[in-house]
């Protein structure tokens, strides 16, 4: 037999369900996990073409109109200055939308590669590693931040890592308790034996199986990192106008809550809906990853 | 004393409508061992614990049939008066010990539990009666233990706390579900006459659930054997074992390891020398001595048998040998290489020459890759195949061992126990190797599973030459395939000696009690 005929018999083998389809095979049966997760992706594609398909500018004041309520021409009406609100939470969910899925895209890096190490190598190695986590853990947040912001300056993209650096500890924790139970599964010690090298298992092995919780966490994480930029822009440490972001709209929204309700009303209702969003989709991929459900 | 009549109970999920139990007759007599006997799946629990109202609904659903326990018709009372019935006059003894006593109790407490539940007994008298029969299922000086807590037992000792709680409240029937499964043989054995001494003295009735007929061979008067959710024969013992008329019960006999290796083999050279071999684990801040001074060899071509109970270190011997545990003292070459010595990529090529089968093929497996990618990794790794030849080494790969080419895509989780194992024993003679270390490779497996798996490694390790460590704590299992038996204890070698020669002279005391533990004597003589 040649290699070719090999290959196309194995080609025509009956493909397997692998784990990961039989649970996308789960969340699709789970409506309001697809719909949490249909409008994420809309809220994604707005919030990419934005710029080109946003009603005003972003920037342009009109003292005259000043805050008027949701009309045909301002959909959601104007803010004090006379910005269409439409526009300002398309823009701002660029920016809360990018810090929730940057920052958490930092922190799975950082967390998922320290968290496996850790566990995969135990010992000595792993007591000081997790020794950094707690000691960054005591860390005072706030502090943290003030001070990348006074030595660095205020920058968009250093929010969004000083947030992903704070976030990675307990994606870490997580992934290090997920690595020390399979490591003992004898499937990790069937490839030692093979001769895989440690970062090779660890790549293959361990961190496709861990990865359930950690899809799980992520989808909560995002959203905790989107309220975190909020605060911080509420102190002044996040964005500054005339950029905008939920958090903040929220914050001014809040303030003049009594005269124009609407100013607060949508982009909460923006705001609320993403996260509701996350929940819906963390939990329905929380039930889908779950190996005992699959075998019901 | 319990009728049970065309018993059928099925499944309700999604995925459709299962029939785990299908029509299912048996009775139980008070003073009699029935056994139900059945591989994993045949449906024997769930018959016993629907009588019970133990198998959740939905998804269960009893579809028809009666059991009448002493004139009541048990499938018809609700949860309340199941629950009267329930510890007072069925109980029930499960298979793990250990989960099945709530750690943070003290036994004393956890004893005296049901009878204050179902009878108005006084603390003193309650507290009278466990001791009681505590020392009736041989528990040493009941006084001093009672207050202690589960950790504190050894596992024979929490199953005879089990058999103990089941029968406080003096039921007239036992249900056994695999008691002695977890247990060692000698303290199997131990079991095993408790349940036939308390039923002969109080004369109840008792349901034994077991996968393995050589279990109840000694004890059972009844044998029901089931099959896939049916009873396909049923008859007291002498009619089951000497003239078993339906095929299945045939071939659950036949599978019952037997006699001696039948082509034992001399040996060549020595291939592997352990020498002074000490690996100590630190738990705790207390040295474990999970392998103390042990020295042997393995010679090119035999099959080494490594016998040992829970914790006499055969298996971190195995490990050991292939450094997969770091070795605390002493050393271990292989064909003339000393392994404790090598560096770790020098260890890396040695490899391919040394491998592994591990006892469980559910966790050996990485669940997350195809049957395809799990036999391509080691050859790929040791160079041994190219991405393009490699297609063709793994599909006839699969042949050898007995897969179907077409589930080369699959993934483990869509596979039965027995093709995992052959799975996992397909990777492991991937590269060719010279010495298979397979620990327990068939002690997860039935019992017909485990009749093929043994004739496939003897098989192919005739075939290929192969040198084996066979680690096992089934006597039985290694007389058949090894060719030299080494007894261990406690991290120190008992008795080393040719296969048949330790079965039939054992020399020493711990070897005999051994010898004397393997269940179902009356069958295998």
């Amino acid at each position: 037999m040649h290699s070719e005929s090999a290959l196309t018999e194995l080609q025509q083998a009956e493909p397997g369900s692998s784990l990961w389809r039989d649970a996308w095979q789960r969340l699709r049966q789970n409506k309001l996990a697809v719909f949490g997760l249909c409008l994420l992706t809309l809220f994604i594609v707005i919030a990419l073409l934005t710029p080109w398909i946003a009603p005003y500018d972003y920037a342009s004041q009109n003292l005259d109109l000043g805050a008027s309520p949701p009309s045909a021409a301002h959909w959601l009406g104007t803010d004090v200055f006379g910005r269409d609100l439409l526009t300002q939470i398309m823009y701002g969910g660029r920016v809360s939308l990018a810090v929730g899925f940057i920052a958490t895209s930092v922190a799975l890096l950082i967390g998922v590669t320290w968290g496996a190490i850790a566990g995969f190598v135990g010992g000595r190695v792993d007591a000081v590693m997790m020794r950094m986590v707690d000691i960054l853990y005591a860390l005072p947040f706030m502090i943290f931040i003030v001070l990348l912001m006074v030595v660095f300056g205020r920058n968009l993209l250093l929010l969004f890592l000083a947030i992903g650096a704070v976030e990675w500890l307990t994606m870490a924790r997580i992934m290090r308790g997920q690595v020390q139970t399979l490591r003992q599964q004898e499937f990790v010690e069937a490839a030692v034996s093979i001769g895989l090298s440690p970062g090779t298992i660890i790549r293959r092995h361990l961190v496709p199986n861990a990865l359930g919780p950690i899809i799980v966490y992520t989808t909560l994480t995002i959203p905790s990192v989107m309220l975190l930029e909020a605060f911080l822009s509420f102190l002044g440490l996040g964005i500054q106008p005339p950029q905008t972001s939920w958090g903040l709209l929220i914050s001014y929204g809040a303030e003049t809550m009594e005269e124009y309700p609407w100013l607060l009303l949508f982009p909460g209702l923006a705001l609320t809906l993403t996260l509701f969003s996350l929940n819906f989709l963390g939990d329905g991929l929380r039930d889908a990853l779950d190996v005992r459900s699959a075998r019901d | 004393m319990l009728t049970v009549e065309n018993l059928s109970v099925s499944f309700v999920t999604r995925m459709g409508t299962t029939q785990a139990v299908d029509d299912v007759s048996f009775n139980v007599k008070s003073g009699e061992i029935t056994a139900i006997i059945g591989e994993s799946g045949s449906g024997k629990s769930v018959a016993c614990y629907s009588l019970l109202g133990l198998v959740p609904q939905p998804p269960g659903r009893i579809d028809s049939g009666r059991a009448l326990f002493e004139g009541t018709d048990l499938l018809q009372l609700g949860e309340s008066d199941l629950r009267k019935i329930r510890g007072r006059d069925i109980a029930m003894v499960f298979q793990d010990p250990m989960t099945c006593l709530n750690p943070y109790m003290t036994i004393g407490k956890q004893l005296m539990e049901p009878l204050r539940l179902h009878g108005k007994v006084s603390h003193a008298d309650a507290r009278h009666r466990a001791l009681e029969l505590l020392q009736e299922v041989g528990i040493r000086d009941p006084g001093s233990t009672f207050d202690n807590f589960p950790h504190q037992f050894s596992g024979g000792m929490r199953q005879r706390v089990m058999v103990a709680m089941a029968l406080i409240n003096e039921p007239k029937l036992l249900i056994a579900d695999e008691p002695t499964t977890a247990l060692d043989v000698t303290i199997q054995a131990q079991i095993l006459k408790l349940l036939a001494e308390l039923q002969q003295r109080r004369n109840i009735g008792i349901i034994f659930i077991s996968h393995d007929l050589s279990v109840v061979a000694d004890i059972a008067d009844q044998i029901v054997v089931m099959e896939q959710g049916r009873v396909v024969e049923h008859g007291n013992r002498e009619a089951i074992f000497e003239n078993a008329s339906h095929p299945y019960t045939r071939k659950l006999l036949s599978a019952i390891p037997t006699g001696a290796n039948p082509h034992t083999v001399e040996g060549g050279d020595t291939l592997i020398r352990v020498q002074n071999l000490h690996t100590w684990f630190t738990e705790n801040r207390e040295t474990v001595k999970a392998v103390d001074d042990v020295s042997f060899e393995i010679r090119r071509g035999e099959v080494l048998g490594l016998v040992g109970e829970s914790g006499s270190g055969k298996s971190t011997i195995g490990r050991s040998i292939l450094r997969l545990v770091p070795v605390t003292s002493g050393t271990v070459s292989f064909d003339g290489t000393n392994l404790t010595a090598l560096s770790r990529s020098a260890m890396t090529s040695m490899r391919q020459r040394m491998q592994i089968i591990f006892q469980d093929p559910f966790a050996s497996l990485n669940p997350r890759m195809t049957i395809f990618d799990t036999l391509a990794e080691p050859l790929l790794l040791h160079g041994i195949e190219n991405r393009r030849s490699v297609a063709q080494a793994v599909l006839q790969l699969m042949d050898k061992v007995g897969l179907a080419r077409q589930f080369a895509r699959k993934y483990p989780h869509e596979f039965s126990g027995g093709q995992r194992q052959r799975i996992a024993i397909g990777r492991a003679l991937a590269t060719r190797p010279e010495f298979v270390v397979a620990d327990e490779p068939v002690s997860a497996l039935d019992v017909t599973i485990q009749a093929q798996i043994l004739e496939l490694l003897h098989e192919l390790g005739r075939e290929e030459g192969l040198t084996m460590l066979f680690i096992s704590h089934d006597l039985a299992v290694v007389r058949q395939v090894a060719d030299r038996i080494i007894v261990l204890h406690e991290g120190k070698i008992v008795e080393q000696a040719q296969a048949e020669t330790l079965f039939q002279q054992p020399q020493e005391s711990y070897t005999q009690q051994l010898l004397k533990s393997i269940p179902g004597r009356s069958i295998r003589t």
